[in-house]
């Protein structure tokens, strides 16, 4: 036995081990294998992988510096049983959110039924007027979603946040598994991992199917703000595994209300736009005036119809962490199911007593930002100090509606190597979903992050995180099902509440 | 062969990755012929030397004593100068950046670790002389080109690449026989040219008189089979063009970059190659203005961007 893991002291559910020196079935195997390597030799092939990464510029950009995201040596595991349950759920909740986004900016009809204040959407910082009316071809807004989970102390997956605007990291995915299979090939003839390099062709048809009706030939690009931007290597990746264009603003032109790229030979029309730019500055005419990162005219080239900007904007209203706090409603309400996947427990502060009692007793809670990514913001009350918790305090009661408060969940850890050895770290896990408005698709696995530091609970690339290959287990007991849908919600899915005299619907429903 | 054209951003970056690769290629070979003739000649003037070499690379410099360390570290190895090896491999990189989704991994890969090492090339250099950086540059420059032909589709993206390689070509050519125009005595001799351009053992296979002048300029010039050639690299050039301009145009739309490179064509097919010597300074002179004007028109037609939109933002009333 070469490899000395660490014990973990921190209470918190350790994905490998049952209990100390005992592993879990489905890491048996795993654990046999990396027991055969010597300290040295782990050591030696983890530089090895850093190398890669820097030699293939696979990098983000932190303060103006491309780094490599660290990618660790030791694969987390999932069964083929427990991933089956998350993709359904993760499915369901995409599914959800799709219909949540249709009724806000169409219908209203959750304000009819009282199941949600109008002003929690009106208050939202991410609700687009601009985006009410535009109707998207075949009914798609999250033609990706990446939704956060983590596993708690008992062992239960539950959604930290909802990623329905441009979620990023899908690239370290495909990347990872690449420079894993390289390095540690052995490990992939012992065990059946599900391959994630499909990713990037369901990506393709699903961008190619929420074209709009009139585009016989529809052309796809990626927009992209440009290389300084942290992604931007994801966005190259992204648009060459598709085959299509990776456009910036000023590649783009809009003329009565259609959208061309300027080419070596004239002008080209674009149908589609998966863009990997915020909404703010995507169009000057209709959000920030002050910026030329977008295209002028954009907005209403969609809302007539020419093309398809994909995620769709105004999406952020449903990454609100106000309104992550209703997803389980809108399940039951949109979509009559009941929920498989349980949101971590939260407070709504805009509630009046709900306040009173959090803000009694701070020290006992996380609070974070409605608005806030990559983990900024966040105070963990049982580590604040109290200085920051009176700042909070005075924060919260002056814009109640900024914040929500959660139970402090102390993250599932993962044997992970850090130098010396292999000792337990805490992880998260960001699977991705692609809907193409027939099904969504989730990507077998996703990103796991790791938080290198010791007892380190913010898992963000931003923050110092790294990553782990996520392998699904092929067993053949289970059909491997990109998670469909039970049959009594297809007739609803992805075209918000049933409305009469509404063809489309309809249609869907009877396939 | 062209009806779909490609993104003009995306054509411009990889015309300058072809211009700056070969950049860095040319201004580590002319350098080299130059560091032979400051190690190696007793009588060598220093400064005057290293003003020859700046002269010849188009950077002005002021009336001062030139050395030899300063020279290099001006030409060589500083990062943020555009004309410098270190910073022409800069500069490709960051076009490859910018089309990266265009251009082969490996090339990528091969660029990105380039730019990577230079660094750690530059420390030891400083120890063992600038000769191993040069030969570093010039493998990596070749394995790059070679990289371009053999894993890009020779699509309008690589014709344009191809343009901007052989344009600097011509450039970096004409600049180097100005050199020896200009101040006979501070430059290498015609033989260091030779070695310089790679021309050596092709041009001693075709004549036996290695100190003619006259044979020396008119084989970078002339020659229609060797591809460091002006003439050669001229033709390249227009059959890029050619193929780049789009299909089914029966009347030619006059087009500038190609008017611009017949006319140096046309001059130097017609020229009588035992008198090339004595034309040399008009002769050169044209093909600068030539490669300026290529580039203008070309940029013109192919790469135009609308001007930068700037949005009047009103103050509140």
């Amino acid at each position: 036995m070469g490899v000395v893991f660490e014990e973990d002291a921190s209470g918190a559910w350790n994905e490998m081990f049952s209990s100390p020196g005992q592993p879990r079935p489905i890491y048996e195997r795993l654990l046999a294998d990396i027991n055969a390597y010597q300290p040295q030799e782990l050591r030696l092939r983890s530089e090895q992988l850093a190398r890669t990464f820097i030699d293939r510029g696979v990098t983000f950009a932190h303060s103006g510096e491309e780094r490599p995201f660290p990618l660790d040596l030791v694969p987390r595991i999932l069964g083929a049983l427990e991933w089956d349950r998350l993709a359904r759920g993760i499915a369901q909740r995409v599914r959800a959110l799709e219909a949540f986004l249709a009724d806000v900016y169409g219908e209203g009809r959750i304000f009819d039924e009282a199941l949600m204040p109008r002003r929690v959407i009106t208050s939202s910082p991410h609700y687009c007027r601009a985006a009410f009316g535009i109707t998207p071809p075949n009914g798609v807004r999250i033609a990706v979603a990446g939704i956060d989970l983590i596993r708690d102390e008992h062992g239960n997956f539950c959604v930290l946040e909802d990623n329905v605007r441009i979620p990023s990291g899908v690239s370290y995915v495909i990347e990872n598994r690449r420079a894993m299979t390289q390095a540690f090939s052995a490990l992939f003839s012992d065990h059946r991992v599900h391959p994630v390099d499909s990713y990037p062709s369901r990506l393709f048809a699903a961008l190619l199917a929420a074209a709009p009706a009139k585009a016989l030939e529809p052309v796809i690009v990626v927009l992209s703000p440009g290389v300084f931007n942290a992604a931007y290597f994801e966005h190259v990746l992204l648009a060459r595994m598709m085959g299509v264009e990776l456009v910036e603003g000023r590649d783009l032109v809009c003329r009565s209300n259609h959208v061309y790229m300027r080419t070596t030979n004239g002008e080209r029309a674009v149908h589609v736009i998966y863009r990997r730019v915020d909404d703010d500055w995507l169009d000057p005419l209709q959000f920030r005036p002050d910026t030329v990162i977008g295209v002028a005219g954009l907005v209403n080239a969609a809302r007539a119809g020419n093309v398809v900007i994909s995620n769709g904007i105004g999406n952020g209203v449903a990454d609100d962490k106000l309104i992550y706090t209703y997803v389980p409603e809108f399940i039951r309400f949109y979509l009559g199911e009941k929920p498989l996947l349980d949101n971590v427990e939260t407070h709504r502060l805009d509630d009046d007593e709900v306040r009173a009692e959090v803000l009694g007793q701070l020290a006992r809670y996380v609070i974070k930002p409605v608005d806030g990514s990559g983990g900024k913001g966040i105070v963990i009350g049982p580590r604040a100090t109290t200085t920051e918790l009176k700042a909070l305090h005075k924060a919260i009661s002056a814009a109640p509606r900024n914040f929500i408060a959660q139970r402090p969940v102390a993250l599932s850890t993962h044997p992970t190597f850090v130098g010396e050895g292999i000792a337990p770290r805490h992880i998260d896990l960001r699977p991705f979903a692609v809907n193409d408005g027939e099904d969504v698709w989730v990507l077998p696995g996703g990103l796991t992050r790791v938080a290198l530091g010791e007892g380190e609970l913010i898992v963000n690339s931003s923050r110092g995180g790294g990553s782990k290959d996520t392998w699904v287990l092929n067993d053949e007991s289970i059909p491997f099902r990109g998670a469909v849908p039970p049959a009594s919600a297809r007739s609803r899915r992805y075209a918000g509440p049933p409305r009469q005299n509404d063809e489309y619907i309809f249609e869907q429903g009877e396939q | 062969m062209s009806e779909r054209g490609m993104l003009s951003r995306l054509a411009e970056s990889l015309f300058w990755i072809g211009r700056y690769i070969e950049r860095a290629d040319d201004t580590a070979r002319i350098v080299d012929s130059y560091v032979h003739r400051m190690v190696e000649d007793p009588f060598n003037d220093e400064s005057a030397t290293c003003r020859s070499l700046f002269s010849i690379l188009g950077i002005e410099v002021e009336n001062q004593r030139l050395r030899t360390g300063e020279t290099l570290q001006t030409i060589v190895y500083d990062i943020e100068n555009p004309n410098s090896i270190a910073g022409a491999l800069n500069g490709a990189y960051e076009n490859a950046r910018r089309s990266r989704d265009y251009i082969s991994s490996e090339m990528w890969v091969a660029l990105n670790t380039t730019r990577n090492e230079l660094p750690k090339r530059e420390k030891r250099s400083r120890d063992f002389g600038p000769a191993t950086y040069l030969s570093y540059v010039r493998e990596r420059t070749s394995l790059l080109a070679g990289l371009t032909d053999a894993t890009l589709s020779h699509d309008d993206g690589w014709r344009f690449l191809v343009l901007g390689r052989n344009l600097e070509r011509i450039d970096m050519t004409a600049r180097l026989l100005r050199g020896r125009v200009v101040s006979e005595e501070n430059a290498p001799d015609w033989m260091a040219f030779l070695r310089a351009s790679g021309a050596m053992e092709a041009f001693m296979r075709n004549t036996r008189e290695i100190n003619d002048a006259n044979g020396v300029a008119a084989f970078l010039m002339l020659d229609r089979l060797f591809p460091r050639s002006v003439l050669y690299s001229l033709n390249l050039a227009d059959e890029c063009l050619v193929e780049i301009q789009p299909v089914g145009q029966r009347i030619s739309s006059g087009d500038a970059a190609r008017q611009a490179l017949a006319r140096a064509r046309g001059t130097l097919e017609f020229i009588d190659p035992r008198q090339l010597i004595d034309q040399l300074p008009e002769l050169l002179e044209m093909l600068e203005a030539t490669c300026f004007r290529v580039t203008d028109a070309v940029t013109d037609r192919y790469f135009r961007h609308e001007d930068a939109v700037v949005w009047n933002i009103e103050e509140g009333l």
